[in-house]
């Protein structure tokens, strides 16, 4: 048995890099793990997956439609794009940041009008997660990777602390690390209130 | 030393410890980090050639000279590498040399999808072919003896799903270069491959097919693996192990690493324990083909995808079918219909202000090619009108030229080209459009970098000197700045008027290298705003749409009204938006 893990949002995003934090956790966890990559056109604003898978084993690197755990969306209607490979227990972690290619300013194609709730009418988890939103509070749209990750930290199968401290191993220590400490606080903290939230319901 | 890598890693990983000197490749998808990864490692000469043929003949002078010697490309960078290639099969290496080919199955980043197993049978060349990252390292330690066993470049065949997948492996230390192998010793019989040379080199080649074949039959590459279940044994290369072990955990696999020569008595052994055989490879039915021939009763490709990668869910499909068995229902989520990505310039990207006009020629024919300004054959643009292979913009554009000359019809023909892939293959047809005469106007998207891979390095050289010195005359020589909006609309319009071979040189670092600087990020007018959304013409993705108006004119014609903001995140402060707005909507904030 996996667990499988869909990584999606647009080149440029970090998407590959939050993909390899997991993955790499998961190592430090004790299982075994493959990640996938997206390379090339792709990585000039297009769709991008990166798809992790780890367990006491792994064969296939591929995760099957229908089957992922955790669809992890760095943009809006990528987590739409991707959501047919969610089992029916899975959940899509969102942020609602949308962005919009020049495909959809033009005219010639629509943007979705509200994902979320798209999501939420396939009978699907939701749990939406301002991480863009987040980072500029934080200063600076690159914090997204950490305020996602932070996110996610609690819906894994080991520790939190074991993909926060892959996630500050990258920066090494000093300001950086601070700021992506804080980030992917930010980010888990969110998630709890929001699970609080939904409970309340 | 445990570590967590993808296939290109890996095989550079491999390579290196094996004690590679020489590393020489040309990027594309999905090989570029084997040599990315080797140009980091202690100890070898790494370089990005003009293009994979120089690359193999770099990696081969190395071999001669007793130094193990890498290249690598992907599939169709080989196709450009084979004339010598083919040569080297005849001739062989000296010191271990290993050709690592990158199969783009699933055509993410390709004109094409390839089976470079295929050179494996052309050249006579022995073909290893990993199943994933752990495979590539080891192989890629291990290609290099076996080169230098048979005196045969060796062909390590990745594709997709080894090079961009990570997993973990365990790596060791780099074995020192045998400096009692360094050293030249001229030997005409053998390099130079002269008429008269050929017959013995032939028979030569004979003798280590036989070799090779031998070493294959018994090689650690090939594994036969028997499992519980014997309803279908499979015959499995490459990735596609994984996918088997996944979809029928305990079935029965030849596993083959040492894939050419194909060791055929393991492929009996094989037959002989089980009902039926698949094979499953990708792309073509290579293996399937030749099994057939050898009298091995195997099913395959007609059960599976006829292109793409081989999933688990494609698979027990293919099986059912092939069992007659009922088949697996259908998914039951099918995927939900949302507007297609594709790959876009990014926001400053000097192209876009190129194809802001190529995009308005209506009249002309513009022969495109590889590169990122291949996305100008999109939307909103729509500027292209054939995109073949690399270099290929300027010899088609070359022959409509001259066909619609002999028709007496003037349409304007445009060749589009960056500065990687010109230096890789478009000079020679400059040179023929200029030695012919042919009325075609060259765009030469100077970027500084081989932008779609990666920002690779290119030679800086002076190319109004070079074009100039291929033969197009100096007055027809232009060089231009592409956010210049009007400037460079002035010089196209003058290139296409004038009739004989011209080149527009639009020269501006790519906004993801070192040398680009970004500006100030601009901010719209609202109340200049008229909603006329020529800005969109542009196809910056830092323009966005906040609203959109059908106007009805009293002609009675419906036209469209867009308003819009920009990113401010994403611009650069490039100012083509600015230009190309007639309002002077659009200023720095």
């Amino acid at each position: 048995m996996t667990f499988d893990i869909l990584v999606v949002g647009i080149g440029g995003q970090g998407v590959l890099t939050a993909a390899d934090a997991i993955a790499r956790a998961a190592l430090e966890a004790g299982y075994e793990a493959t990640k996938t990559e997206v390379t090339g056109m792709s990585q000039r604003g297009g769709v991008v997956c990166s798809q992790v898978r780890f367990g006491e084993r792994v064969a296939a690197s591929e995760i099957r439609p229908g089957a992922a755990r955790l669809v992890i969306a760095f943009e809006a209607a990528e987590g739409l794009r991707w959501s047919h490979y969610l089992a029916p227990e899975g959940r899509v972690l969102l942020d609602p940041w949308r962005a919009v290619p020049p495909i959809v300013s033009s005219g010639v194609h629509e943007y979705p009008v509200d994902p979320a709730t798209q999501l939420r009418d396939l009978n699907l988890q939701v749990i939406e997660i301002q991480a863009r939103g987040t980072a500029e509070r934080l200063g600076d749209a690159r914090l997204a990777n950490s305020v996602m990750l932070g996110a996610a930290a609690d819906r894994l199968p080991f520790p939190e602390k074991v993909l926060r401290d892959e996630v500050l191993r990258r920066f090494g220590g000093g300001e950086l690390a601070a700021r992506n400490a804080a980030a992917f606080d930010a980010g888990r903290a969110a998630v709890r209130d929001d699970c609080l939230t939904a409970q309340a319901r | 030393m445990r570590e967590f890598l993808s296939g290109n890693e890996a095989t550079a990983r491999g390579a290196w410890e094996a004690g590679v000197e020489v590393a020489a490749a040309y990027p594309g998808t999905p090989s570029t980090e084997i040599l990315e990864t080797l140009a980091g490692l202690p100890g070898v000469y790494a370089e990005w050639s003009t293009n994979e043929k120089v690359a193999l003949e770099v990696a081969f002078g190395a071999s001669l000279t007793g130094r193990r010697a890498i290249t690598a490309m992907k599939h169709v960078g080989l196709n450009v590498a084979s004339d010598s290639l083919m040569t080297l099969g005849l001739v062989g290496a000296k010191a271990g040399l290993v050709i690592a080919v990158s199969d783009d199955i699933g055509f993410s980043s390709s004109q094409n999808e390839q089976d470079s197993r295929f050179w494996g049978r052309f050249v006579h060349l022995p073909v290893l072919e990993p199943a994933d990252a752990a495979d590539a390292y080891a192989m890629a330690r291990d290609a290099f003896s076996i080169s230098e066993r048979h005196q045969v470049p060796v062909l390590l065949r990745l594709t997709t799903r080894v090079s961009h997948v990570k997993r973990t492996l365990s790596t060791a230390e780099r074995e020192a270069p045998d400096a009692s192998r360094h050293g030249y010793n001229r030997d005409v019989e053998r390099w130079i491959i002269t008429p008269n040379h050929v017959g013995k080199r032939l028979e030569l080649r004979a003798q280590r097919d036989a070799a090779l074949a031998q070493e294959s039959a018994t090689s650690r590459w090939n594994i036969l693996e028997h499992g519980a279940d014997r309803k279908v044994g499979f015959v499995v290369s490459g990735a596609a192990y994984h996918v088997v072990r996944e979809a029928f955990p305990q079935a029965s696999i030849l596993k083959l690493g040492f894939s050419h020569p194909l060791p055929l008595a393991l492929a009996r052994e094989l037959a002989a324990s089980v009902e039926q055989v698949m094979v499953v490879e990708e792309s073509e039915p290579l293996v399937e083909t030749e099994l057939s021939a050898a009298g091995i009763a195997v099913h395959g490709r007609k059960w599976l995808p006829p292109h793409g990668e081989i999933t688990a869910p494609a698979l027990e499909r293919g099986v059912a079918l092939m069992l007659g068995d009922q088949q697996p229902a259908a998914p039951k989520v099918l995927p939900k219909k949302v507007f297609p990505r594709p790959p876009t310039l990014c926001a400053g990207c000097p192209y876009m202000g190129v194809y802001f006009w190529l995009g308005q020629l209506k009249d002309a024919v513009i022969c495109g090619d590889i590169g990122c300004y291949t996305l100008g054959c999109g939307e909103p643009w729509n500027a292209m009108d054939s995109i073949i292979s690399m270099g290929a913009s300027l010899g088609v554009a070359h022959g409509m030229a001259k066909s619609f000359a002999s028709n007496g019809a003037a349409k304007p023909v445009l060749a589009v080209i960056g500065d990687s892939t010109f230096l890789h293959s478009g000079m020679p047809a400059l040179a023929n459009i200029a030695h012919h005469g042919a009325n075609v106007t060259v765009l030469l998207l100077d970027n500084r970098v081989a932008a779609m891979t990666g920002g690779q390095d290119t030679p800086r050289l002076d190319f109004a000197q070079l074009v100039t010195a291929l033969g197009v005359r100096p007055e027809r020589v232009r060089t231009v700045d592409p956010y210049e909006l009007p400037a460079f609309s002035k010089v196209l319009r003058e290139e296409i008027k004038a009739s004989e071979p011209s080149v527009i040189i639009a020269e501006r670092p790519c906004v993801l290298s070192r040398d680009f600087v970004r500006r100030r990020p601009l901010v719209v007018i609202d109340d200049k705003c008229n909603g006329c959304a020529r800005c969109l013409e542009v196809g910056c993705p830092a323009i966005t749409v906040t609203r959109r108006e059908h106007e009805t004119r009293p002609s009675g014609k419906v036209v469209e009204r867009a308003w819009v903001r920009i990113e401010n995140g994403l611009c650069t402060g490039c100012d083509v938006c600015a230009k190309a707005c007639a309002r002077g909507a659009m200023v720095a904030a």
